[in-house]
């Protein structure tokens, strides 16, 4: 049974050391829910950037909630470098684990299917092969001296989303943004901001079904109408760049960035 | 009355480059914030549409309209293990004489004193796409640098691995290098107008070798240039009006 709730509750399902997969900036990013989980503070957690992060991520680093981050980027697009994570760097304030977009999306797939492991072309030569040493070169065992790389499943406790719209049943429409399906599969538990909830099943009209999250994989939903700004939300709305030129200028300085978290927090209460 | 056409402008000869560079694609993908490449891949579909040629598909990733893919964002990457993208373009924070490429940053590792946003898909496209074009407008000894302090990705990889892709061309604000995988290394091909053979030497911290005479990097011809100024120019204003807008203003300058 999916469960309806605030999104301050939803944010308060992601715990302590918690390994987290968030979506990429024009996928549908749980802007609102941000705020949520850093007023929760947990401490620890684990991002999987799908398959990069942007402004969320950065204010999670920024908030200092974060032990691991596993991404193949981050960045805030044409706002320029990701302030909180490039200072995140220099001050080792958490553990990388530097990736490449589709080892990450290889480790859900493997999870989503149940196996250990799904091999990967390319990579071969990179330094992110020797600093990933949970990532196997092996020789394909189906052919003669062709190494070929491994990634291991990548199995995040929960995900964290907002899709334009979710039924009374739980069941989510995410269109073709069929990562957040993989996502979900790969992870434990889903959670769901959404625009709206509406009372009709997603699932009777084929149309919509074919872009359906269905309930079994979603834990819980918090409605939030405007959940993904500044970001984009497709179909729905167009991004707020100044808003996130704004938060890139700020966050230059961490007093820079509390003072914009601060002032965020205010205006959404 | 006639009225003189203004002259090229820089931005409008890297367009036709990249659109040179592209020739014979049959579907090309670009970075969300990347115009130039994204204008060359225009203007090669408009050329080929008025010779009668095949159809060019372009896939601008992040773009709602440029983007036909509906399996997400797994999707791009399955379609070059296919061999269904013909070329790609990449940038770097360094890229050296070996072709390597930095997208990670310089001054240590995993601490780094300047980081760089991160590899993305680089070191999986550049072994399977055909066609990749290095694209830097910063053309300085700290960007083309020697040896990379971290490989993204690898210019060139050991015979026994799987590869049928890499780097084809480097393109700079300077000058137009094309690659040689066999060799390992890059050979300057062309300067551009306003710049010299010595000045790229200069401005370059690998070695490359070059013709005795290095020609300038071609203009396009007034039909080509009419194009470009028209249509591509409306089509690319949709994606990236801010750069349109740029480059109208350039022209009206140089006018």
């Amino acid at each position: 049974m999916t469960d309806f709730v605030t999104v301050s509750a939803l944010a308060a399902r992601i715990g302590n050391g918690a390994k987290l997969a968030l979506p990429v900036d024009y996928a549908g990013v749980a802007m609102a829910a941000t705020d949520a989980i850093i007023a929760r503070a947990p401490r620890d957690l684990h991002l999987v950037c799908v398959p990069t992060g942007g402004l969320q991520v950065d204010m999670l680093l920024g908030a200092g909630l974060v032990g691991t981050l596993e991404t193949s980027a981050v960045s805030l697009g044409e706002a320029g470098s990701a302030p909180c994570f490039v200072r995140g760097v220099r001050g080792e304030a958490f553990r990388l684990m530097d990736a490449t977009c589709p080892a990450i999306h290889a480790g859900l797939i493997a999870a989503q299917k149940g196996v250990p492991f799904l091999p990967l072309r390319g990579l071969i030569g990179s330094d992110l092969v020797t600093r990933r040493p949970d990532w196997k070169v092996i020789d394909n065992p189906f052919g003669e001296n062709d190494p070929i790389v491994l990634i291991p499943a990548i199995e995040p406790d929960v995900c964290l989303f907002h899709a334009p719209e979710a039924d009374r049943m739980g069941n989510v429409w995410i269109g073709r943004r069929r990562e957040l399906a993989t996502m979900a599969y790969a992870s434990k538990r889903t959670l769901v901001t959404v625009e709206r909830i509406r009372e009709d099943s997603l699932l009777a009209d084929e149309k919509t079904a074919a872009g359906v999250l269905p309930a079994l994989y979603v834990d819980a939903v918090a409605k939030v109408p405007n959940g993904a700004w500044p970001y984009a939300l497709w179909g729905e709305y167009a991004a707020d760049g100044e808003e996130i030129g704004r938060y890139a200028e700020a966050a230059r300085t961490q007093e820079g960035f509390e003072a914009f978290m601060a002032a965020r927090a205010e205006k959404a209460a | 009355m006639s009225v003189a056409t203004p002259p090229v402008t820089h931005n409008e000869r890297l367009i036709f480059t990249v659109a040179r560079l592209l020739e014979g694609v049959r579907h090309v993908a670009v970075g969300a914030s990347s115009p130039i490449p994204a204008a060359g891949a225009m203007l090669l579909r408009a050329l080929e549409e008025e010779r009668g040629g095949a159809a060019v598909r372009l896939s601008i990733l992040g773009s709602v309209e440029h983007n036909f893919f509906t399996n997400g964002g797994v999707e791009l990457f399955d379609c070059a293990a296919q061999g269904r993208i013909d070329a790609f373009f990449l940038g770097g924070g360094q890229i050296d004489g070996q072709g390597n490429v930095n997208l990670v940053g310089v001054g240590g590792y995993p601490t780094s004193k300047v980081r760089w946003p991160g590899s993305f898909g680089s070191a999986y496209l550049y072994h399977l796409v055909p066609r990749v074009i290095l694209f830097r407008e910063e053309h300085t000894p700290r960007v083309m640098v020697e040896k990379v302090e971290f490989v993204s990705a690898p210019g060139v990889t050991p015979p026994e691995v799987y590869r049928r892709g890499g780097p084809k061309a480097l393109l700079t604000g300077r000058g137009l290098f094309s690659f040689d995988a066999e060799r390992g290394g890059f050979r300057l091909e062309s300067v551009h107008e306003g710049h010299e053979v010595a000045e790229i030497e200069e401005m370059t911290g690998f070695a490359f070798e070059r013709p005795e005479t290095v020609p300038f990097t071609p203009d396009p011809d007034p039909a080509t240039l009419a194009l470009l100024r028209g249509r591509v120019r409306d089509e690319l204003a949709e994606t990236y009006p801010g750069f349109a807008a740029r480059m109208a203003a350039e022209i009206s300058k140089a006018a």
